[in-house]
């Protein structure tokens, strides 16, 4: 009984504040509503005695839109309403809701239609972790590994973007330094 | 069974929501009286006998002050951005064990609200949504100096999150998993057995990453006191700022039991003496968040991230392939 309280509680809690997200024009309101939401859908994983899947869930979604958070900062004056320019609204509003039964239909008709078996059944004794490693590491290790090259391509990018002048910091270098540094930019670029 | 089980955890709930609300008030006595002592100063000594009733008196006027909302400031956030840090703290303490399980009137008692068996990755997660609420607080706020408060503690989030989460890979290694009781169990065997003297590097960089964790003093850079203010809290009054202390403090109680739970043996074997030493190992490090506040000046956002991601991240990833090495 508790188990049906808590998924209809978080059922209820995750799709009010996705719908907020999609629907406010507040961007503080958006965002936050995003991150409820995301930290709400962990809750299934732990009715459903997935653990370490719904503390994964809680850490990784918590850093990623508290990047969000900071491109907010950098764009909008994020206490102010965001107008937004929107075309037919009934369009949007049956388009999203015929694309989302029809995801609903997809993933749940093989599931109605024969009685699904776990493919990697629950190792008796085995802890959370053990099992995600134990799947992890033979069934899936190439796409584990080819997403690990991915997020390691994505990374070194990631540095040589941003990592210009790196050793430098304007913090404790003199005026007269930033404006030298300045105008051998411009000589650069010219 | 169903029923006993929930009547038990509503009341460990209940019990440690009282103990660490209450706790955190004694602690702003006790970190006004240790910073007093080391500063040369008496700290409170009006109200009741050593000051002691100042706390009550704190109390009071925090619980009586007119709650202000300012005009410009997007009010559901507000009000909601204090709630997120006191609630995530006590969240997190679910799955701490904080005392060995012991017999009351012939029914065992286990001190845990819920031994999942992830439990360490659990508090550090819900510790890390705590930093919503200084983010939240200062962007939500309509004020310059809030706004430059919550960038900081974004900062400081991105940086000290890889470092807790990297050194505690190799007490987790070398245990086999992730729960708090399974750790203090593997160091039952007293004072030789405790992680501490296997792994100090993960100890010292989970202990540095800890005062970032917590947003205390040498990395009290989110609500920056130079400028003056109290950064992200700067448009708060009453208890709305209150439960902002309330959850600083109750993080500093929680993170002090976990650091001695995963690296100074917890409660050992689970006797009385077991039992008093964590207490003792959570007051050393509870005391230790405070002497650091009288010793050290703060280090800038740059020095914070420079810290934490150039030495180290480095040296903990180091630790863990040494240790991979060696048990291997």
């Amino acid at each position: 009984m508790f188990e049906a309280i808590a998924f209809y509680l978080f059922a209820f809690l995750t799709i009010s504040m996705f719908y907020i997200a999609v629907t406010t024009t507040q961007a503080l309101y958006a965002l936050s509503a995003l991150a409820a939401g995301m930290i709400f859908i962990s809750a299934f994983f732990f009715i459903l005695g997935a653990d370490f899947l719904g503390a994964v869930q809680i850490v990784v979604y918590s850093g990623a839109v508290m990047a969000l958070y900071a491109f907010g900062m950098m764009f909008f004056d994020t206490t102010r309403e965001i107008k937004e320019k929107q075309g037919n609204k009934a369009i949007i509003l049956g388009l999203s809701i015929i694309s989302a039964i029809l995801v609903v239909v997809i993933v749940g008709a093989p599931i109605i239609g024969n009685n699904i078996t776990a493919a990697y059944p629950v190792t008796e004794g085995a802890g959370n972790v053990q099992e995600v490693g134990m799947v992890l590491f033979t069934k899936y290790l190439v796409p584990f590994e080819v997403a690990a090259v991915m997020l390691l391509v994505a990374m070194i990018a990631g540095i040589v973007l941003a990592g210009k002048k790196m050793d430098l910091s304007l913090t404790l270098m003199s005026e007269a330094e930033i404006m030298m540094m300045k105008e051998e930019d411009k000589k650069v670029h010219l | 069974m169903e029923t006993a089980y929930l009547i038990e955890t509503v009341i460990k709930i209940v019990v440690i929501l009282l103990i660490f609300s209450a706790l955190a008030g004694i602690g702003t006595y006790f970190e006004r009286k240790v910073l007093a002592f080391m500063q040369r100063r008496l700290g409170p000594v009006n109200v009741g006998p050593f000051g002691l009733l100042q706390v009550a008196a704190d109390g009071i006027k925090l619980f009586t002050k007119e709650d202000i909302v300012p005009t410009n400031v997007v009010a559901r956030i507000f009000k909601i951005a204090p709630v997120i840090t006191a609630a995530t703290a006590f969240m997190a303490a679910a799955a701490i064990p904080f005392l060995p399980s012991f017999t009351l009137f012939g029914y065992e008692v286990h001190p845990i609200v819920a031994d999942i068996n992830i439990g360490i990755l659990y508090i550090l997660g819900i510790m890390g949504v705590g930093l919503y609420g200084p983010l939240l607080g200062g962007m939500a706020s309509a004020n310059k100096f809030s706004l430059l408060s919550a960038a900081r503690g974004a900062a400081v989030f991105i940086s000290y999150e890889v470092v807790t989460g990297l050194s505690i890979l190799a007490p987790i290694m070398m245990v086999g998993s992730l729960s708090l009781i399974d750790f203090n169990e593997y160091q039952a065997g007293g004072f030789t057995s405790w992680i501490l003297w296997s792994q100090p590097v993960a100890f010292l960089l989970f202990w540095i990453a800890a005062f970032a964790e917590t947003g205390r003093t040498p990395f009290h850079l989110i609500a920056n006191d130079h400028e003056i203010i109290d950064g992200f809290g700067t448009e708060y009054s009453g208890m709305r700022w209150g439960l902002f202390f309330i959850g600083e403090y109750a993080n500093m109680f929680f993170i002090s039991f976990v650091i001695s739970i995963i690296f100074l043996g917890g409660y050992g074997d689970g006797s009385f003496l077991g039992a008093i030493g964590l207490l003792l190992k959570v007051a050393f490090f509870f005391f230790f968040f405070l002497w650091t506040r009288a010793a050290w000046p703060d280090v800038r956002p740059d020095q914070l991230m420079w810290l934490c991601w150039k030495v180290l991240m480095p040296i903990a990833v180091i630790n863990i392939v040494i240790t991979g090495i060696v048990m291997m």
